[in-house]
This record gives structure tokens, C-alpha cells and sequence, in this order.
């Protein structure tokens, strides 16, 4: 694969639930050692996106290619040997909760690894010192804040080293500083272990100071694409209002209705 | 009128692909080749919190039943002076009927709830997701090593029921009602057959074990994310499990009986 | 790890326990006896009428079981019952004019097979049949002759 082609291209994606069309004529392309984020409002479905590119769910149209291989036509051993090149961090770290701390980080090594224990336990503490967390090796997952919980998600996703990393809204819910701790976390492991990096937020400022690449997603199709600086700067009724956090515009602020003198009167109006 | 027909074929169809989905689920569990080496640590947890901690209210519920059919045995035997058939009696109710019966509702409260709640939990908390997402199947790792534990389980607990129930029994019938130790277990001995009493009564409690564990794991796995969801899943396992129980009792008592 | 070595031992605590109620249904509650070496040998007795005999009940010389009867059937030719006798092979000496008949423990108790010894010096053996039987006592024909008995001496006095 030549360095200079996209790690994932989604082609011509829809996805339907019961009827509902969440994805219509999605094409993507998410560059290598890059951070893309893929910004939408809430109920855009961009989980979706992320459990399709990880082939949890089946594309009722069109493919994804990660790294050259058509993800959705892979046998299910293969699909499990290739998902343990794919890291993803779930929005609210998803740990173990029977396994400690150390357990978890472990757990990945331990499945797919033959590696003896000293070496694993070596490699655990690599990585949640590389998240801070070392010292928090023996506490279990109800005994973590939900920041430190994600952090040491982080840790356990690059447990085995993967060439991509999806996070699914990892600034939800943070207090500013564990926020900031994230925001330098994930921009650290992008470049120090040269992964891919697709970041899926509805968090505008926050997301937008990682990312290289912006698609915005809304009403099952991108509506806008490019650099953070370009998308500050889009003056399209939507994205404006999406960047800015405006309270009414495209998206109106009222949810529709009838007319509100109907309402009031009923039907003597 | 057809709008009723229409509701019936609709619940109907709906009923049949649930059905469908669960059999394949089980399936799916079934033929995962056993990784034994990796899998027996596992094991052996589920095990212990399916097996190990249902043994309390096995033995307390054993004891109190045989010593309850003793007594109302007593009760009605004596008007026949036949109260030296005290120990056929409870043996013959405890092994064949009450000991599998009685066990599996108790395993359907005790472990098969707590089989969905944590699975069910598990599935709300995205762990089974991010579990297949490090390219570890959740089915084996999770649901299968809960499936064998049932499974083992399940007779094992009966057992111990029938054998605690019969002690119960005793200690009413024989210290309490002053029936004549010898001939209660003479009895006893004469009248129930190893194979057709002990043997059929071990085999209803291995079908129990599959089912009860079955309906428990399908609706954790099933279950609909949400605390709610959880709380009805819970709920779910443990009436259809019951009602299970009971009517495949009475299909398999049959069968059973049928071939005497 | 300690805990993972003290939850294997309860875990198999708890298989024994299971192993020894086990044992206590086979052996305390059914009687069982590692019979396996003991064999047994059948024999058919055909008898006229079998009452309320069944699969399972006991065969008995002076009242010591030596076997149980397997199956019962209907000979079609001569409308016989045609029992199937399982016997220990340690009672092997039992003479071939042997009566077999059906008796009633108690009044109201089960059935079985009594063997009453015969002189001869040849011994039953594997698939002989018996002839030499005594049908069982049906409770209703007795009652019957006793009232038409007790009439007929009415209709004397």
C-alpha cells in the first residue's frame, strides 16, 4: 500500500434501520497517520458509522475498505484477525467491569498475544503509563472517574499496537480538565505510534483543535468537508450554524408544529 | 376482524423469528470449538458463581421440602397404617418429581436472573461491543463458558436436592414421627429402581439445565440496552424458564412413563 | 493467584458434594448393588392367569428374592401369559418340576413369582420353559365362591 492512499475509503455507504435511512451515499476517504473527525448533531448516526467501518453492522449499499480489503466481504475468522489491527473506544470506555484495571489492558495481549506474563505485564505498564495511569493499575473500573475510565480504555485499545484508532465521542461528559488530558492524549498517540485516528464528536471546539480533517455529517450525508480552518470559515447556512453553535438557523429552533395560535385556541381560531 | 387476524399473524411471525433467532444463537454457542485450554479458567468461575452459590438455597429448600412431604405423607399414610411406606414415598416424590422440578425454578431464580442481568448489563455498557471490536468473540468467551456452567450445573444441584430432600424426610419421618428407621429406607430401597427413578429424574434436570440456561443467556444477549431493558429481560427469563420447566415437565414425565 | 486457586477449590467442593448425593441416591436411596459380575439367566413361565403381576416384581423361593420378572406377554396359541423370569445365577439349583405361582404380599399388596422346589435332579437353566404353575388368586372370584359357598349351606339348613 502506497503511504499516500487513503487508510479507509467508505464508498457510496447507505445503511437503513427498520426503514429509516441513516445513510444516504456516503463516500469518505480518511488519510493515513492523520486525525479525521467526523462531526454531525446528535442522532446523525455517527456511532453507526464508526460499528459500520468496524463491520459490526452491514452496509445496506455500498462497501468500506480499511487498508485495501473490502471489510464487509471478510470470512468471520478473518474479520476477527483483521479487527485486532482496529482499536476503538467506546463513548463511555466500556471496561470490564469484572477485570481490574490492569486486566483490561491486559485483556487484548492476553487473547491474541502468546506472550509470556512477564512480557505482558511489562507491556501493560507501558501503556497506561503512556495514558498516566500506571499507578492506578490494582483499582477496578467502578473505582475510576469517568475520565480516568477512559483513559484507560485509551490504553487497552493500543494495547496491540493498531494501525487505526476510532473514538466514539471521547469528550462527552468530561470535565476541562480531564478534557484537555484526552485532547492531548489522543494527538500524542497519533504521533508518536503513527496511527490512523478517526475521532467522531458533536464537541466542535474541542475537535477541532486535533483534527486534520473535518467531515460534517447531517441527515445521512456529508455536508461539508475539510480543513478546521476551512469549515470555520464556510459560510453554508447549516455549517455555520453547526460551527457556531447558533441557537436557530437551518435547524430551526422550534421543533415543527402547527401554528401556535392553533394551538392556543384549538380549533375556534 | 381483520385487523385482529392481522395482529395474530403479526405476533405470530414475530413469535416464530424470536424462536428462530434463539435457536441459532444456542447454535452458534454449541459449535464453537471448545478451546479447553483457555476456556477451563473461565469454566470454573461460572462454575463457581452458578454453581457454588446456589448451593445454599438448594440445600435449605431441599431439606425444608422432603421434611414437608414427610409429614403430609405421614399424614395420610397413617389412616392406611402403611407408614412404613413413608420412605418410598419420599424418595419416589423427591427423585422423580420434586427434586428437578423444584430445583430448576429455584436455578431459573437464583442464577438464571443473574446470568441475564449481567450479560444484559454487559450489552447496555457496550462491553460485549468493544469485546468483537478487539476481535474477541463475545459468544465464547462470554455466553459459552455461562452455557457449559448451567449445564453441569444443573444436575449436580438436583442431586444434591434429592439426597438433602430424602435426609429432611428422614429426620421428620423417622425422628420426629417415630416411623421404624429400618423399614423406611427398606422401603425406600425395594420400591425405587436406580435407572428408571434416579436416572430419568438426573436426565429431566439435565434438559432443564439446557433450557433454563438457554432462556437466560438468549435474553441477556437480547437484551434491549437500556436499564428498562434490563429489568424486563430479567423478568422474562424467569417466567419463560418456569414455564418451561413445568411444561416440559409434564412432556417428559410422560415420555417417561410411557415407556413403563 | 490465591483467589483463582481458592475459587478452584470450592468449585470442586462442589463437584464432590455432587458425587457423594449422587452415590447417596444409588446406593442409600435405590438400593443399587455393583451387580455387574452377578449374572442372571431367564426362564419362561407360562401361567393362566397373571392378575396384577408386573415388569419388575419379584421372584422368590421361600420368600428370598432371587429375581425379578422382566417382561409379560400374551402367547397367542393357547392364551397364555408368558412370563419372562430373570434369575440370579446363584440360585442355579432350582429343580425343572418346580411350581411357579403367583402369590399376594398381604391382602392387598403387590404381586410376585414364588417357586415351590420339585424333586427332580435336573436344574433349570437359560430359556426353559415352565409349565408347573398356579395361577394367581384373584380376589373377586374368591369372594365370589365364598358367597355362593355360604348360600349353598343357607339353602341346606
Amino acid at each position: 500500500m502506497a503511504p499516500d492512499t487513503p487508510l479507509v475509503i467508505v464508498d457510496n455507504l447507505s445503511y437503513q434501520r427498520d426503514k429509516r435511512v441513516i445513510f444516504d451515499q456516503v463516500s469518505l476517504r480518511i488519510p493515513r497517520s492523520k486525525i479525521t473527525a467526523i462531526l454531525g448533531p446528535s442522532g446523525t448516526g455517527k456511532t453507526t458509522l464508526l460499528k459500520l467501518i468496524g463491520a459490526k453492522l452491514k452496509p445496506t449499499q455500498g462497501n468500506v475498505h480499511v487498508d485495501g480489503r473490502n471489510i464487509h466481504s471478510l470470512s468471520r475468522p478473518d474479520l476477527y484477525r483483521f479487527r485486532e489491527r482496529i482499536g476503538m473506544l467506546f463513548q463511555n470506555g466500556a471496561l470490564f467491569t469484572h477485570l481490574s484495571t490492569f486486566d483490561n489492558v491486559a485483556f487484548p495481549l492476553r487473547e491474541h498475544t502468546k506472550l509470556p506474563e512477564s512480557m505482558i505485564r511489562d507491556l501493560v505498564l507501558m501503556k497506561l503509563d503512556a495514558v498516566g495511569l500506571r499507578g492506578a493499575q490494582a483499582l477496578m473500573p467502578a473505582e475510576l472517574s469517568g475520565g480516568m475510565a477512559r483513559r484507560v480504555a485509551l490504553a487497552r485499545a493500543i494495547a496491540l499496537d493498531p494501525m487505526l484508532i476510532m473514538y466514539d465521542e471521547p469528550f462527552t461528559g468530561q470535565d476541562p480538565i480531564s478534557m484537555g488530558v484526552l485532547i492531548k492524549l489522543i494527538r500524542r498517540m497519533n504521533d508518536a505510534l503513527d496511527m490512523t485516528s478517526i475521532i467522531v464528536s458533536h464537541d466542535v471546539a474541542e475537535t477541532l483543535s486535533i483534527a486534520d480533517y473535518v467531515y460534517v455529517l447531517a441527515n445521512g450525508k456529508v455536508v461539508a468537508e475539510g480543513t478546521p480552518s476551512d469549515l470555520q470559515h464556510d459560510t453554508g447556512p447549516f455549517v455555520s450554524q453547526f460551527m457556531h453553535g447558533l441557537p436557530d438557523g437551518a435547524v430551526p429552533f422550534h421543533y415543527p408544529a402547527n401554528p401556535f395560535i392553533h394551538d392556543l385556541l384549538g380549533d375556534n381560531a | 376482524m381483520t385487523t385482529w387476524l392481522q395482529q395474530l399473524g403479526h405476533s405470530g411471525i414475530e413469535t416464530c423469528q424470536k424462536l428462530g433467532r434463539s435457536f441459532l444463537f444456542l447454535l452458534h454457542v454449541l459449535i464453537r470449538p471448545p478451546r479447553l485450554f483457555k476456556t477451563f479458567p473461565l469454566l470454573i468461575r461460572e462454575l463457581y458463581s452458578v454453581g457454588v452459590l446456589s448451593l445454599v438455597i438448594i440445600i435449605v429448600s431441599g431439606i425444608f421440602i422432603g421434611m414437608v412431604v414427610s409429614l403430609q405423607g405421614h399424614h395420610i399414610l397413617i389412616k392406611f397404617s402403611a407408614e412404613q411406606e413413608l420412605g418410598q414415598l419420599v424418595a419416589l416424590s423427591v427423585v422423580r418429581e420434586l427434586g428437578p422440578v423444584v430445583t430448576a425454578l429455584l436455578f431459573a431464580g437464583r442464577a438464571g436472573s443473574a446470568l441475564t442481568a449481567e450479560i444484559g448489563l454487559m450489552k447496555t455498557t457496550e462491553q460485549l461491543d468493544s469485546m468483537e471490536m478487539m476481535g474477541v468473540d463475545p459468544l465464547w468467551k462470554i455466553i459459552s463458558p455461562r452455557f457449559w456452567a448451567g449445564f453441569i450445573t444443573m444436575p449436580i444441584l438436583a442431586v444434591i436436592f434429592s439426597a438433602v430432600a430424602i435426609g429432611g424426610g428422614y429426620v421428620v419421618g423417622v425422628d420426629w414421627l417415630g416411623v421404624d428407621g429400618g423399614s423406611f429406607w427398606s422401603n425406600m430401597q425395594s420400591a425405587v429402581d436406580f435407572r428408571l427413578d434416579v436416572v430419568n429424574g438426573i436426565i429431566k434436570s439435565v434438559v432443564f439445565g439446557i433450557v433454563v440456561t438457554w432462556i437466560a443467556i438468549y435474553q441477556g444477549y437480547d437484551t434491549v440496552p437500556t436499564a428498562e431493558g434490563v429489568s424486563r429481560a430479567t423478568t422474562r427469563t424467569v417466567v419463560y424458564s418456569s414455564l418451561a420447566i413445568l411444561g416440559l415437565d409434564f412432556i417428559l414425565t410422560a415420555t417417561m412413563l410411557g415407556g413403563w | 493467584m490465591a483467589t483463582e486457586k481458592s475459587l478452584e477449590i470450592t468449585v470442586g467442593l462442589f463437584l464432590l458434594v455432587g458425587i457423594v448425593a449422587l452415590m447417596l441416591l444409588a446406593f442409600k436411596v435405590s438400593g443399587l448393588t455393583f451387580s455387574v459380575g452377578s449374572r442372571y439367566y431367564t426362564v419362561t413361565a407360562s401361567f393362566a392367569n397373571i392378575g396384577n403381576l408386573k415388569p419388575r416384581a419379584a421372584v422368590r423361593i421361600a420368600g428370598v428374592k432371587i429375581g425379578e420378572v422382566e417382561t409379560i406377554r400374551l402367547n397367542p396359541d393357547n392364551y397364555m401369559a408368558d412370563v419372562v423370569l430373570e434369575i440370579d445365577d446363584s440360585a442355579d439349583k432350582i429343580p425343572v418340576d418346580s411350581n411357579a405361582s403367583i402369590l399376594t404380599a398381604g391382602l392387598l399388596g403387590e404381586n410376585y413369582v414364588s417357586f415351590t422346589p420339585g424333586f427332580e435332579d435336573t436344574f433349570l437353566k437359560e430359556n426353559d420353559h415352565i409349565t408347573n404353575t398356579s395361577q394367581a388368586m384373584i380376589l373377586e372370584n374368591l369372594i365370589g365362591q365364598l358367597v355362593f359357598n355360604m348360600n349353598k349351606k343357607d339353602k341346606e339348613e
